[in-house]
């Protein structure tokens, strides 16, 4: 919402020193946040000049273009006359203009253009003669602004007129404007009428309600008015669509004669465009008072008016000339005896009955139409106006006979136009619903004594009508505040008046807590060990395009199965809730690589989805209700299974390069181990065991499991194709888990055991088999053989070579031996061993070198 | 080798001539002085100390001696040859102290030299936030509370007061699940956290919420389409806005500093009246320049809106509106870090470059 100082100061007595800031921080202290701060945007050196020669001098082009001296005092540091080239004729030798000189801005249509010297008819222009229209004054581009013109008649102004005259204060150019941001349970704060209403609370500034006088002389309704019937046979949420509909007719009106200079002026300011008389009375009195009007052209209207409810069928053509199919849910405004739409109340006219260049007479419709009723209109539509955002945020009720005597004065004033003594106003609004406060809520919600003439005195500031029975107050709101419906309500009212700046500041005593929980735990252990070992956090937005899974190589049916997809999604190129993180997190990958990275280390832990069967509808219920326990499960049934997950992801070198020798690039054996460091800082035990799924490479993938044969996840060298498709650096490893199960699998205290102290006995093994024999299985079968004993197994070195059968591999290991209760002997460290390697033999064929 | 000569006149024997002995003393601590080296040390052992050095000699000679004679020649080969010892021991110290120095000398390492064979990675500055915002109200005797970022629209809105047709409800500019009608919605704020905690633990309750949430904001320097907040929520008999502010108040002297000004400002929320905004002094201009980019020119940052958690909230989640009061925030965390840090460009915290993480340690 747009204020401009000017027009405010018409209802408040805002001080004459007070600057638009000032005004803007009065407000932010009664809730109105300030938004901006505008002027006219036309910034000095723009100063009083007298012209002192003016030379005609034609050019080949036909036109003729003056060359000006014109005296600008000392503006332009020398105190010499200033040569200027203008190409208008409508000045003399003598006159006084308005002349911006170089480093001056003036607004254009196309922007800001700062003035300077420049070369042009054979002159250097130091500087230009201004028009009304260049200035932002007014219209008038024909010639330019002469100053003993403008202020003819106003002989205190003349007198001060002297060249090098600051200009900008005396053209009203230094106007401002607050800009401010209206919350939306304050629908009156869209009118000056109520934010001049704030801006008394916030000063104590004088405030002069602007609606009083007009209803005052609002003629009540008569015999022989234009026929307004209220017909809502479908009341939403029991509310009558219109409850009041004032219709004022005024003829004879020349809807061509301009808008008055003053409200074109405050019309612009507030971010209205100025377009005819009739529509920029209606703008003036809706942003004046907050009173939306509709003006209908008399002479196109057939019978009386009817409000009611739209047909199922029923269609309109709006005034933007949009054919719309509409609800039975919309209120419409018809004639012909309610058989002919003229326009969704509220919301847009029709094009039938739009005021044109040939209308004379106008009926300026001002009515009270419910906030829901419109608020859905609006939004089905897809057409939030000026109109529908005050209606949705309610209007005042009580305001409509005062708005459309304004309306009327205005046209009759500027358009010439003659009002009917015939006045419809029809419908009762209810009256607002009383509130029962104790006096000691305020005090007991918001933590600051207000002693009970303070509560009363300020709700009755803001309009109440407060009755007192013992330490019970009952309020009557005022009309223009729907919003107040609660004693709470009430509170904040007297909280904001009071100065939220006197609430003090006191820290509550919580019983105590329990710190925070194993999983919040178990996830900054997880994290900190990420980045311990090497690799960056990340977080992404979590929308991917179907065309990822597919590029994972991922099975996009099964994928699209457990994800949910947005309605309105920002790119619609990705609609998808990922079901992992790597879907996204490869975005960041190749992002780091073509900024320049090439050694890259991530992680990211977040949220998945992972849907189970169809997706289920969430039940919503009405505010301020508990629902039942059934719809309540339901509620939460409906929401999709969300784990967390943990992934990670490597490019280029694991061990960096650097004087001190050669790298050594990630590869698959660096996730398997972040899986196992993982498992390591939560003592947890896991596995990885061979495994071929997307998107990783089918020969380098690894299943992360639990030693119950949980799956927490996948670790592995991306696919190449997955490489390909995506841009990643060759030989990307990557790897997500499910941090949940992690989670769950990390409960409970470790048992520890006693250590043992006796020596330790080392023996080597070297056993051949089969490549396709993997090394876990050996080691499983070393251990299972060696018995308790066995304190560590240790491969050291793989060998496959001349000295091996074809598919053959040799796997050494040593093996440690401790005992806990003694110290083993030399032939009982060669018997376990034996037994470990008969096991390994057994189990895998394993033969000792 | 003689045998003993019983007759033999011992001081006829050169070898054992006081003079003699003196000499082959002086010349063996001469070249022992003079030994540079431990090699060179080692090469005069034979000739000074060893089984025929002069005194080795000497001493042999010492047993032909008449027993009269033998003490005081057997006292002067022997003082003579400890003398010789003991030189060679020292000097072997020294030139083993002075070869230890040099080692250590020799191996001395450049160490301005450059190091990273595995460069540390980094916590992301926002979770370090999230910690130590979490740690701060666990410190306070709260707790951490979580919820879906997939939202049921009840959690979301309608427990919240938001009214299906309430023009607030439209200003969240919501990400919808498909189909719309669905009910289920990205959360587009923390508060939903309020809800399920009231109705899952029930009062009194202490909590606070730190997680992502969603906003259909287009990606560039001052919004994204998701971001973190901290939602807080104190439901207890007695509590009042004081309560409220105080614990802002705190948050935001822990996170930015003693020194940093805040204030209340009326506003709106539907799940709490009265409500307030909390703004933090602009941190760029400190309310001083018109023209601030930052704040606009209005000497004020938005940090998060707040307020008493408003009766239906309280009603609509099973809680005795009357007997308890309660108040809530949400503040946003990335806004926070922006104060913190200084970080000027959203894009660099959402865009996943290693190189902005780098910037901090692992505590903020």
């Amino acid at each position: 919402m747009r204020v401009p100082v000017d027009w405010l100061r018409e209802y408040v007595a805002v001080p004459a020193d007070a600057t638009g800031a000032q005004i803007a921080a009065d407000l932010v202290r009664v809730g109105l946040e300030e938004e901006g701060l505008h002027t006219g945007g036309v910034t000095g050196p723009l100063v009083v000049g007298r012209v002192l020669t003016r030379e005609p001098e034609p050019q080949k082009n036909g036109k003729t273009i003056n060359w000006c001296t014109v005296d600008v005092g000392d503006a332009n540091g020398t105190g010499e006359p200033q040569g200027i080239v203008c190409g208008a004729h409508n000045f003399d030798v003598g006159d006084l203009v308005v002349v911006i000189l170089p480093g001056g801005v003036l607004q254009t249509p196309q922007g800001p253009l700062e003035v300077s010297a420049r070369k042009t008819y054979g002159h250097v222009s130091a500087g230009m003669i201004c028009s009304e229209r260049e200035l932002g004054i007014g219209d008038d581009h024909d010639g330019i602004l002469v100053l003993t013109r403008r202020f003819a008649g106003d002989d205190e102004t003349l007198a001060r007129l002297e060249p090098g005259t600051d200009a900008i204060p005396l053209l009203g150019l230094d106007r401002e404007t607050v800009e401010i941001n209206v919350t939306p349970d304050r629908g009156y704060c869209f009118s000056i009428r109520g934010v001049a209403r704030e801006y008394s609370h916030s000063t104590g500034a004088e405030f002069t309600d602007p609606a009083l006088d007009l209803a005052a002389r609002a003629p009540a309704a008569t015999e022989g008015g234009f026929p307004v019937t209220l017909a809502d046979d479908a009341p939403i949420r029991g509310h009558d669509g219109c409850d009041r509909y004032v219709a004022r007719i005024v003829r004879g009106i020349d809807v061509t004669a301009p808008t008055p200079r003053w409200m074109a002026t405050r019309l612009t300011e507030a971010g209205m465009r100025p377009i005819s008389l009739p529509v920029d009375v209606t703008n003036y009195v809706m942003l004046g008072l907050g009173q939306p009007l509709h003006a209908f052209d008399v002479s196109t209207l057939r019978d009386g008016i009817t409000v009611r409810r739209a047909r199922a069928g029923e269609r309109i053509t709006t005034l933007d000339d949009v054919d719309r199919a509409l609800d039975t849910e919309d209120l419409l405004i018809t004639d012909s005896g309610g058989e002919r739409a003229l326009a969704i109340a509220g919301v847009m006219g029709g094009a039938d009955t739009e005021v044109g260049p040939e209308t004379t007479d106008v009926l300026i419709e001002a009515a009270h139409f419910d906030a829901v009723s419109i608020a859905r209109s609006a939004r089905r539509h897809k057409l939030p106006s000026e109109a529908s955002r005050r209606f949705e945020r309610g209007v005042d009720p009580q305001l409509a006979a005062a708005a459309a005597q304004l309306a009327v004065d205005l046209l009759v004033k500027h358009g010439g136009g003659v009002a009917d003594d015939e006045v419809t106003d029809v419908g009762s609004p209810a009256p607002m619903a009383p509130v029962a406060m104790d006096l000691g809520f305020p005090t007991r919600i918001v933590g600051v004594e207000y002693p009970a003439d303070e509560v009363v005195s300020i709700l009755e500031s803001i309009g109440c009508e407060v009755s007192r029975d013992g330490e019970v107050l009952t309020v009557v709101p005022p009309s223009w505040r729907p919003d107040l419906t609660t004693a709470e309500d009430l509170v904040e009212e007297v909280a904001r008046i009071d100065g939220y700046d006197r609430i003090p500041s006191v820290l509550p005593t919580p019983p105590g807590g329990a710190g925070l929980t194993h999983a919040q735990r178990v996830r900054r252990v997880v994290a900190n060990t990420l980045a311990g070992q090497g690799l960056s956090e990340v977080w992404s937005a979590p929308f991917v395009a179907e065309e990822r899974y597919a590029a994972l190589g991922l099975d996009v049916p099964a994928e699209l199965a457990r994800s949910v997809r947005l309605a309105n999604p920002l790119s619609d190129e990705q609609p998808l809730m990922r079901t992992r993180l790597l879907a996204t997190l490869v975005d960041s990958v190749r992002r780091n690589v073509s900024r320049g990275a090439r050694d890259v280390g991530l992680f990211e832990i977040g949220l998945v989805v992972d849907l189970k069967g169809e997706q289920q509808a969430a039940p919503t219920e009405d505010v301020g209700v508990r629902p039942s326990d059934e719809v309540l499960a339901a509620i939460t049934a409906a929401v999709p299974a969300q784990p967390r997950h943990v992934a990670f992801a490597l490019a280029g070198e694991r061990d960096r390069a650097g004087w001190w020798g050669g790298g050594r690039g990630a590869d698959v054996t660096d996730v398997i181990e972040l899986a196992r460091v993982l498992g390591e800082a939560l003592a947890v035990r896991v596995t990885t065991v061979t495994d071929s799924v997307a998107p990783f490479h089918p020969g380098r993938c690894a299943r992360v499991a639990l030693d119950d044969g949980t799956v927490v996840g996948h670790v592995g060298e991306l696919h190449p194709k997955v490489v390909a498709a995506l841009g990643l650096p060759a030989r990307t490893v990557a790897g997500e888990l499910d941090l949940d199960l992690l989670t769950t699998a990390a409960e409970g205290a470790v048992q520890a055991q006693t250590l043992a102290t006796f020596p330790v006995a080392q023996s080597d093994v070297a056993l051949v088999v089969d490549e396709a024999v993997t090394a876990a299985e050996v080691e499983s079968a070393l251990r299972s053989g060696a018995g308790e004993s066995l304190e560590s197994v240790t491969l050291f070195d793989v060998y496959r070579g001349d000295q091996l059968d074809a598919g053959k591999k040799s796997l050494a290991y040593r093996l440690a031996f401790r005992s806990a209760d003694r110290t083993l002997t030399t032939d009982e460290v060669s018997a376990l061993r034996d037994a470990a390697v008969a096991e390994a033999g057994r189990r895998s064929g394993a033969v000792q070198r | 080798m003689s045998g003993p000569n019983t007759n033999f006149d011992p001081v006829e024997v050169a070898a054992l001539d006081p003079e003699a002995v003196d000499a082959a003393v002086s010349s063996a601590l001469e070249a022992i002085a003079a030994a540079a080296s431990l090699d060179e040390l080692k090469a005069l052992r034979p000739a000074h100390a060893g089984d025929k050095s002069p005194l080795a000699l000497a001493n042999r000679e010492i047993g032909a001696l008449p027993p009269s004679a033998k003490a005081e020649a057997g006292k002067r080969v022997g003082q003579a040859r400890g003398r010789v010892n003991q030189a060679f021991a020292a000097r072997q110290g020294e030139l083993e102290a002075e070869r230890d120095e040099r080692i250590l000398t020799e191996e001395a390492v450049d160490v301005t030299l450059p190091t990273g064979r595995r460069p540390l990675g980094r916590r992301h500055p926002i979770e370090l936030m999230s910690t130590r915002i979490a740690d701060l109200f666990v410190g306070m005797g709260w707790e951490i509370a979580e919820g879906p970022e997939i939202e049921a629209e009840w959690f979301n809105f309608d427990a919240l007061n938001f009214d299906a047709d309430h023009p607030a409800r439209q200003m969240q500019d919501t990400f919808y699940v498909d189909p719309p009608e669905g009910g289920l919605v990205l959360r587009t704020h923390t508060s939903p956290v309020q809800a399920r905690t009231l109705l899952e633990r029930g009062v009194p309750v202490y909590v606070a919420a730190i997680g992502r949430v969603f906003r259909t904001d287009e990606l560039d320097a001052t919004h994204m389409p998701a971001f973190h907040q901290v939602e807080g929520l104190a439901v207890d008999e007695g509590i009042t806005m004081a309560h409220l502010k105080g614990t802002l108040d705190r948050l935001a002297s822990e996170l930015f500093g003693d020194g940093i000004t805040t204030r209340l400002r009326p506003s709106y929320f539907p799940f709490t009246e009265p409500s307030a905004e909390m703004d933090l002094r602009c941190f760029v201009c400190r309310g001083k320049d018109p023209d601030c980019r930052t704040c606009k020119g209005t000497g004020w940052i938005e940090w998060g809106g707040c307020g008493m958690v408003n009766r239906n909230v309280l009603t609509a989640c099973g809680v005795d509106a009357d007997r308890y009061t309660g108040f809530a925030f949400g503040m946003g965390i990335d806004r926070a870090l922006m104060f913190r840090t200084g970080v000027s460009d959203m894009r660099d915290m959402i865009e996943g470059d290693v190189r902005f993480d780098a910037m901090f340690g692992m505590e903020i």
